[in-house]
């Protein structure tokens, strides 16, 4: 099944204007916006967040847990893909062809998803190149950083839910979608990719009391590491504040920095995920600090030796 | 001192950092009862600071403090997790001392915490 991965996640928040700042710190685009209505929030290629108001009659129910999380919309390859997944979904549940050419349905556990043709515009901006001893990746004069260079959000990477029953988000994702399991964090649960998407991980399930249901994270691409820390860095500068990171995952080897947020869950920013295909043997290793990175920093103001002894 | 009462809205927290000490006290006013919390959300185990941004520890409807890690809900005047993560268990209470000019001190002088 041509799935590509997130193209759009809706929330329903009380506080319409500090999601707004939040969002617009960490980088993303805000389009529409209005204080009392809230907006949408895109990255580089178009995907992104939309805030809603939590009673908002457009937004489909809520989760009775607070979770914000209120809807994803899944970006497929083309119509014969979005055909393919309604008539698989068709088999067992109600599937709603909306106006907008979206397709809406429940997961097997009360998460609204929607289905779309994915509204991804490709990106001609380049990735971050590294020089390596004999071995430059940038060309002569070409300078890696600058205190002013852009770290924008290039696009929706992954989200990661809390969910009481793992076996049925796993069925429901590789069974019926075809999603692809590329590792397991023993005792958490399992990195799932769809099909038309290399990465690593679009989705992963940790498994909770039903009363945490909700979302956990979720995680926009950069450029590369640098931008990453550059993007954390100016939102450290500006008071907001680190749940986690920076730091390098082991599963799927991506740089990571955690935010907490007012859409009741983390935000992340990750850059130089891994890719896989169908040959890859998924991996598992018990959930836990040495699992879960490579190696962890934490942010401190800026600092140089200098000033001489005191006195 | 921490802050004065006065610089304290109703309704509102701020968060003051106590030397020695690996997390922040959350200073947050309720029907004029001032009251101190450590910056601990118990969802994990030793506890992670809870704000969005400085000082931003209340929930979008100003009703509950909040871990903005997973949305977390605690009561203001009681601590208690009413919904979320950690629901059940509580904050922990830093009993606070108003002197007669309205400053907010510790009750007791801090010992010093590993970090
Ligand atoms: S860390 Fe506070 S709610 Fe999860
Ligand atoms: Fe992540």
């Amino acid at each position: 099944m041509n799935i590509i991965g997130p193209d759009l996640l809706v929330f329903g928040v009380d506080d319409v204007p500090a999601c707004h700042e939040f969002l617009t710190a960490y980088g993303l685009t805000a389009r529409e916006y209005s204080p009392e209505t809230g907006g949408f929030y895109d990255s580089l290629d178009g995907t992104g967040l939309a805030i809603r108001r939590r009673n908002d009659p457009s937004l489909p129910p809520a989760l009775k847990t607070g979770s914000m999380l209120r809807l994803t919309v899944l970006g497929v390859t083309d119509q014969a893909a979005l055909d393919a997944v309604a008539a698989e979904l068709r088999k067992d549940r109600q599937v709603l062809h909306l106006a907008d050419g979206t397709m809406r349905c429940q997961d097997d556990q009360g998460f609204e998803l929607a289905f779309q043709i994915t509204i991804r515009k490709p990106l001609t901006i380049e990735g971050e190149k590294v020089n390596a001893p004999y071995h430059p990746a940038r060309p002569v004069n070409a300078l890696g950083v600058t205190q002013d260079m852009p770290a924008a959000p290039r696009t929706l990477s992954h989200l990661v839910l809390f969910v009481p029953d793992i076996e049925t988000a796993v069925n429901f994702y590789c069974n019926r979608l075809g999603f692809r399991h590329t590792d397991t964090l023993g005792g958490a649960g399992p990195f799932l990719r769809p099909q038309a998407n290399p990465d690593h991980h679009t989705h992963f399930f940790i498994r909770t009391p039903p009363y945490m249901q909700g979302i956990e994270h979720l995680a926009f691409h950069l450029g590369g590491p640098t931008e990453l820390m550059l993007a954390g860095s100016r939102m450290m500068e500006q008071g907001y504040e680190s749940f986690w990171g920076p730091g390098r995952h082991k599963f799927g080897s991506n740089w990571f920095w955690y935010f907490k947020s007012p859409l009741a869950c983390n935000v992340e920013f990750d850059a130089d995920m891994d890719t896989h295909d169908d040959s890859w043997a998924p991996r598992e290793a018990p959930m836990g600090p040495e699992a879960s990175q490579a190696f962890l920093m934490q942010w401190r103001a800026k600092w140089a030796p200098g000033g001489g002894p005191k006195g | 001192m921490l802050c004065r009462v006065e610089d304290l809205d109703e309704g509102a927290a701020r968060g003051f950092e106590v030397p020695g000490w690996r997390a922040k006290v959350i200073v947050v006013r309720k029907e004029g009862v001032v009251h101190g919390w450590r910056d601990l959300c118990p969802h994990y185990a030793g506890g992670t600071p809870m704000a969005w941004k400085r000082d931003a520890y209340l929930n979008g409807g100003r009703t509950h403090l909040a871990c903005h890690a997973h949305g977390a809900w605690f009561d203001i005047e009681t601590g208690v997790c009413v919904q979320g993560a950690c629901l059940g268990k509580r904050l922990t209470r830093v009993p606070l001392r108003i002197d007669e000019a309205g400053g907010v001190h510790l009750d007791r002088p801090p010992r010093e915490e590993r970090p």
